[in-house]
C-alpha cells in the first residue's frame, strides 16, 4: 500500500467535496434540521388530553373526582356533555379524545359503601393515548378507593392498614423528556443516512463518469482507493456527530455522563460499518441514482427496527432478529448507554462485540465484491 | 524480432459464447505509432483492456513493456498510459488539480510532482487554463488535458482508445502533432480510430474485424496488398452510373464526392472498367482520371471481402 497514492485520492475527494456546496451544505444543515424537528416535535408522553365530562351525579364527590383528574396534568376538561349521544359526537369529531362518565348516585353509593363504577371512554384510534389515559386514571382511582376505605374504617373507630406506597425513582432521565432519548439516537440515524449514501454515490459517480476505469488501469490498489475515498467522509461523520451532540446538549440539555473518548471510538467503528455498507451498495448500483435509492431503502428498516423510535422489546421476535443485524441497533444502545447512563465499554461489551462482528462481515463482503468488480 | 514493446501470441478472449478476440498475434516496435482499425464491436477495446492487464485473456499469451499480461499486470500498469474517448477527467476539478491527482496516483509526490506538473502545463500549452474546471472546457481542450494526464508519469507506452471521437478537425490535427512529438521522443503509441486520415498518420496499422486480425502493415503496404485501382469520373447520370458499376464483381466501392464519382476496384484498371461498364449501360463519361487508393479504400475492401466468403479469395490474391 502506498501512502502517497492514498493521500492523492483523499485530497482529490476533499477538493470535490469542497466544490459540491449543495452536498456539503446538506451534510451540515440536515443534522441540525433533524435535531430540531425530532427534538421539539416528537414527544411520546401524552399529556393534556382533551376530556369531555358526562357527569350524571353533579355532586360534590363527582366534582372532586374531576378536579383530581385535572390535577394530574393529563386531562384538560374541554366541556360537559349530556347523554351518550353527545359523548359519541365529541369523540368522533375529535373535540375530545377521552370522556369521563360518572353515574348518577355516585356520591350516594360512595357514602353507602356500595360498589361504584366510573367509566372512562378512550379514543382507541391512537393507541398511545389509550395507555396514557388508562394508566393515569386507574392509578388515580385506586388511590381514591384506598382513601375512601380508610375514611370509612376510621369512622367505625378502626385504624385501617396503611396504604402501600410505590415510590418511583426514574434514573437517567427523571423528567422523562423524549428529546433526551431521541437526540443521541439521532446521531446514529444521521450517520447511517449520510455515510451510506455518500460512499455509495461517490463510487457510483466514478463509474458513471468513466474515471473508475482510468483508475483501474493505474497502479492504484483497491484498498488505497477505498481508504482514500472514505477517509474524508469519516472526518465528515465525526463533525456531524459532534454537531448533533453539541447542539443537543445546548438546546435540549442532553447529558453526556460517560466517557466522550470511548463514544468517539465506538462512533468510528459504527461509521466504518456504514461506509463498508455504502461501498457494498456501490458495487451493485450502476448509477448515482440507484445508489441513492438503495440508501433510502436501507434507511427505513433502520428507523423502524433499530429501537430509534419504537421500543425494541415490543417488537415481534423476527423483527428483533432483523434489528440485531443492523449496525444502528447496537450503536443506539452504545450511544444511549454512554451519554445517558454513563456506561463504560465494559458495560456495553456485548454491543461492542456485535458491532465489530457486523463490521467485519461488511468489510469482507465489500472488499470481495469490490475487487472483483474492478477487474 | 528487434525491439518489441508489445508481443501477443494467439491472444483470445471469450465472454460466454461470444468470442470478442480470437487468436490475435502481432507485435509493436518501440517508438512506433501503431493504429488499430476495425468496425464497432470488432474487439478493439477488449484487446486494449487485455494489453493493459485489466482483463485476463481466455487463451494465448501477451507481453507488454516486458511483462506478462496475465502474471504481472501491476508492473504493466505502472509503465503505461491510458486514455479513452470519455476523457476520464474529474469535471469538478481544475486542469491543474486533475494533473496533480493523476501524478499522485502514479506515485509522484512532493517537489517531483510539482515540477512534473509545471513542466506538463507548459509543454502542452495548458498553463493559461490551469485554474479552469475541467468540466467547463471544450472538447478539444478536454482531450488535451486527458492526454496530458495519461503521460503524467512519462510512460514508454500509451494506449489511446478512440481519442479523437467527437473533436473538431483543428484539435484533432494538433492532437496528432502531439502524438508524433511523443513518438519522436521514443514513446510508443497504440491508438484505435475510425478516422481514415488518422490511420494514414500511423506508422503501422492492424485491421481487426469480428475479433480476428485481418491485416498488419504500413499504410502503404496495406493499400498495395489489396491491388486496388481508383478512378475519378464525371458522368451524366451519377445514380445510373453508380447502379451499373456497383453490380460489377470487381468493383469494391462507388462513392460520390460532390460531382465526382469515385470508383475503387480490385485487380483491374478502374478507368478501363468504367469505360466498358458505362458504355454498356448507356451513361456518358464526361471526364475520367486515375485516383490514389487510400487506406479507407483498403479498409472498405477488407471489411467487404471478409463478410463475403466468395469475394474473400479474390481480395487476398
Amino acid at each position: 500500500m502506498s501512502l502517497s497514492r492514498l493521500l492523492a485520492i483523499a485530497v482529490k475527494e476533499l477538493l470535490q467535496l469542497r466544490r459540491d456546496r449543495l452536498t456539503l451544505g446538506m451534510m451540515v444543515v440536515l443534522p441540525m434540521m433533524q435535531l430540531l424537528l425530532f427534538g421539539y416535535a416528537i414527544d411520546t408522553d401524552v399529556r393534556h388530553m382533551q376530556t369531555a365530562v358526562f357527569d350524571q351525579d353533579r355532586s360534590a364527590a363527582s366534582r372532586d373526582l374531576v378536579q383530581r383528574m385535572v390535577a394530574t396534568g393529563f386531562y384538560d376538561v374541554v366541556g360537559h356533555v349530556h347523554g351518550y349521544a353527545q359523548t359519541r359526537r365529541a369523540l368522533r369529531s375529535g373535540e375530545a379524545s377521552v370522556a369521563l362518565v360518572i353515574p348518577a348516585n355516585y356520591e350516594a353509593h360512595l357514602r353507602a359503601g356500595e360498589p361504584n363504577q366510573v367509566q372512562l371512554v378512550v379514543d382507541g384510534s391512537d393507541p398511545q393515548t389509550v395507555s396514557s389515559a388508562l394508566n393515569t386514571a386507574s392509578g388515580l382511582v385506586a388511590s381514591l378507593s384506598g382513601e375512601q376505605t380508610r375514611v370509612a374504617l376510621a369512622r367505625c373507630g378502626v385504624q385501617g392498614p396503611a396504604a402501600i406506597e410505590l415510590v418511583p425513582s426514574t434514573w437517567y432521565n427523571p423528567e422523562l423528556r423524549t428529546s433526551v432519548f431521541i437526540v443521541p439516537g439521532l446521531v446514529g440515524v444521521i450517520l447511517t443516512m449520510t455515510m451510506v449514501m455518500l460512499t455509495s454515490m461517490a463510487i457510483a459517480r466514478e463509474r458513471e463518469r468513466g474515471t473508475l476505469e482510468q483508475l483501474v488501469v493505474s497502479p492504484v490498489k483497491p484498498v488505497e482507493l477505498v481508504l482514500g475515498k472514505i477517509a474524508p467522509f469519516v472526518v465528515l461523520g465525526v463533525v456531524q456527530m459532534s454537531l448533533i451532540l453539541g447542539l443537543g446538549h445546548a438546546i435540549f440539555y442532553v447529558p453526556m455522563r460517560g466517557n466522550l473518548g470511548s463514544l468517539y471510538l465506538m462512533a468510528l467503528l459504527f461509521i466504518s460499518a456504514n461506509l463498508a455498507l455504502g461501498l457494498f451498495f456501490s458495487t451493485i448500483a450502476k448509477t448515482q441514482q440507484q445508489a441513492m435509492q438503495m440508501s433510502f431503502f436501507f434507511l427505513l428498516p433502520n428507523i423502524l427496527l433499530s429501537g430509534f423510535m419504537f421500543p425494541f422489546a415490543a417488537m415481534p421476535r423476527p423483527a428483533q432478529i432483523l434489528g440485531e443485524a443492523l449496525p444502528l441497533t447496537h450503536f443506539l444502545r452504545i450511544v444511549r448507554g454512554i451519554a445517558l447512563k454513563g456506561a463504560t465499554m465494559a458495560d456495553l461489551g456485548r454491543e461492542v462485540v456485535s458491532l465489530a462482528a457486523i463490521l467485519a462481515v461488511l468489510v469482507m463482503l465489500a472488499s470481495l465484491r469490490f475487487s472483483k468488480k474492478l477487474a | 524480432m528487434t525491439d518489441a514493446i508489445i508481443v501477443t501470441e494467439g491472444l483470445q478472449r471469450r465472454f460466454g459464447a461470444l468470442v470478442a478476440v480470437a487468436d490475435i498475434s502481432f507485435s509493436v516496435e518501440r517508438g512506433e505509432i501503431f493504429g488499430v482499425l476495425g468496425p464497432n464491436g470488432a474487439g478493439k477495446s477488449t484487446l486494449i483492456r487485455m494489453l493493459c492487464g485489466i482483463l485476463d485473456p481466455s487463451g494465448g499469451r501477451g507481453q507488454v513493456v516486458g511483462h506478462d499480461i496475465e502474471r504481472e499486470p501491476e508492473a504493466i500498469k505502472r509503465r503505461i498510459g491510458y486514455m479513452t474517448q470519455r476523457f476520464s477527467l474529474y469535471e469538478d476539478l481544475s486542469v491543474e488539480e486533475n494533473l496533480r491527482f493523476y501524478a499522485g496516483v502514479y506515485g509522484l509526490s512532493g517537489r517531483k510532482r510539482k515540477q512534473r506538473v509545471e513542466e506538463l502545463l507548459e509543454s502542452s500549452g495548458l498553463a493559461p487554463r490551469r485554474r479552469q474546471l475541467a468540466g467547463t472546457l471544450s472538447g478539444g481542450w478536454k482531450q488535451r488535458v486527458a492526454l496530458t494526464c495519461a503521460i503524467v508519469h512519462d510512460p514508454p507506452l500509451i494506449f489511446l482508445d478512440e481519442p479523437t471521437a467527437g473533436v473538431d478537425p483543428v484539435s484533432r490535427r494538433s492532437f496528432w502533432n502531439r502524438i508524433h512529438e511523443l513518438s519522436a521522443r521514443g514513446t510508443t503509441v497504440l491508438v484505435t480510430t475510425h478516422y481514415m486520415d488518422e490511420a494514414e498518420r500511423c506508422h503501422r496499422l492492424a485491421f481487426i474485424s469480428a475479433g480476428r486480425l485481418l491485416d498488419v502493415g504500413t499504410p502503404e503496404q496495406i493499400v498495395a496488398r489489396r491491388d486496388l485501382h481508383v478512378a475519378e469520373l464525371e458522368v451524366d447520370d451519377g445514380l445510373a452510373a453508380e447502379a451499373a458499376l456497383t453490380a460489377h464483381p470487381a468493383v469494391d466501392e462507388v462513392s460520390h464526392f460532390g460531382r465526382v464519382l469515385r470508383l475503387a476496384c480490385v485487380g483491374i484498371d478502374a478507368e478501363m472498367l468504367a469505360a466498358e461498364v458505362l458504355e454498356e449501360a448507356g451513361v456518358a463519361i464526361r471526364s475520367s482520371r486515375p485516383g490514389r487508393p487510400t487506406v479507407e479504400d483498403a479498409f472498405v475492401s477488407i471489411a467487404k471481402r471478409d463478410n463475403d466468403p466468395a469475394l474473400a479469395k479474390r481480395g487476398a490474391a
